[in-house]
């Protein structure tokens, strides 16, 4: 378990690349989200649990459920 | 495709640059020469054992007044913009027996949750601001759970008013007792109490009931532009 | 350092997504990866090795080796402050298409008068 943190981060950057390049728009705001929650796992690693609990709690649910009704109200596939 | 190339370079180069800037502080050092002071007079000042909520609302508690600000222009800006004459509510397909029945449970114990954080503030993790985002998270599984809902505006912004007014009192009531505003004027009792830490458990309780109101009025407005057609057909 | 580095590619990624992209919830993305970004990388620069969370416990009263702790009061602020701004930018999103009838910046550019 020494390279967790290499790991984590790793996966953080690829999810970012992959959620500005997919056609479908709800498949990129459910990206942004499991992005979101890796991040919260970086900060606890930190030894940060206020900015922990904060950004899991904003981040990580109320943001997606204003993007995904945003969504909904446009179209859902990009041209 | 050529533009793209380039941009991509130049960030890349950008990227580099602060890297290099970056290298001369190297990650893991002792670098604190203002967070050394705050570590050793936190428990003093205050009386209370979470040295990141001394910071925000004892040292800097006029930044924490502005961003309270900050968030009432956003929630003010979104109720504008989605203003409709009159609303009907949509027929939609109501969720089945086990989400309603389980969703009345769970949403108790959601709001419990989110009161025991920010009351708790100054002794374990937490505060005003997860709380509140707790309970308007709560109000979204209401409005989840069942299809023909809608949560009492005028109850929302009396709560909304009054943690509000109660921050600013507190402030005022600190300038004219000790002469400056937002000091420190409750006593503050024995450590790891709960009723401890002078003025910072009112300052919690009146930031938890307005980051908490504004947010589920948010949710409310969205979820209504959602769902309810509206009067332009 | 390879925090430095995972947090500054990070506030690249999002700069190229917010110039580049022309769909108007691709730019709200870009927005969003920015601010994460910003604040991971504050977060790390205040990070002493073999320190621990700033919160006193009843054993000792006398500080042992503490993280900083002005950087996760200020990211605090920060990320309220992020999901206030983005839900503003969604409400107009949702206006523009209401009005436009599309999400293509290069159209809604060129229906002006």
């Amino acid at each position: 378990m020494i390279y967790f943190e290499w790991i984590l981060l790793v996966s953080i950057v690829v999810i970012a690349v992959f959620s500005i390049e997919v056609k479908d728009l709800l498949s990129a705001v459910i990206l942004m989200g499991v992005s979101s929650l890796l991040v919260s796992f970086v900060f606890l690693l930190l030894h940060a649990p206020d900015v922990a609990l904060s950004e899991a709690s904003i981040g990580a649910a109320l943001t997606m459920a204003i993007y995904v009704i945003a969504v909904k109200k446009t179209e859902r596939r990009e041209e | 495709m050529i533009r793209k190339i380039v941009y991509a370079i130049f960030i890349g180069i950008i990227i580099a640059g602060v890297l290099m800037f970056l290298s001369a502080f190297p990650f893991g050092e002792n670098k604190m020469l203002v967070g050394k002071y705050y570590i050793e007079n936190a428990t003093n000042d205050a009386g209370a054992p979470n040295v990141v909520t001394a910071v925000t609302l004892l040292y800097r508690g006029f930044d924490t007044l502005g961003e309270v600000m900050v968030l009432f222009t956003a929630a003010l800006g979104v109720s504008i913009i989605f203003a409709v004459e009159e609303k009907k509510k949509k027929v939609v397909q109501p969720p089945n027996f086990v989400v309603r029945v389980g969703s009345r449970i769970v949403f108790t114990f959601i709001l419990l949750t989110g009161f025991y954080i920010f009351m708790h503030g100054h002794l374990t993790p937490g505060g005003g601001f997860q709380g509140g985002a707790l309970i308007a998270t709560g109000f979204l599984l209401l409005y989840l759970s069942y299809s023909d809902t809608g949560i009492n505006r005028k109850r929302f912004m009396v709560a909304e008013g009054l943690g509000g007014i109660i921050y600013v009192f507190i402030g005022l009531i600190g300038l004219f007792v000790k002469g400056s505003f937002l000091a420190n004027f409750l006593p503050k009792g024995t450590m790891f109490d709960l009723l401890s830490a002078g003025i910072l458990l009112p300052l919690y309780i009146a930031i938890g009931l307005k980051v908490g109101s504004e947010f589920a009025g948010i949710v409310d407005d969205f979820m209504c532009e959602a769902r309810c057609t509206g009067g332009e057909g | 350092m390879i925090y430095y580095a995972s947090s500054l590619l990070l506030i690249g990624i999002g700069l190229y997504a917010l110039i580049i992209k022309k769909n108007l919830i691709k730019v709200l993305i870009g927005l969003d990866l920015i601010e994460t970004g910003a604040n991971m990388l504050i977060v790390s620069i205040g990070f002493v090795k073999g320190g621990t969370a700033p919160i006193f416990s009843k054993e000792w009263l006398v500080p042992p080796l503490f993280v900083d702790a002005i950087p996760q009061a200020l990211t605090l602020t920060s990320i309220v402050i992020g999901a206030s701004q983005l839900a503003l930018a969604a409400a107009f999103v949702v206006v523009l298409y209401k009005h436009y009838g599309t999400l293509d910046i290069r159209k809604i550019r060129s229906l002006k008068w």
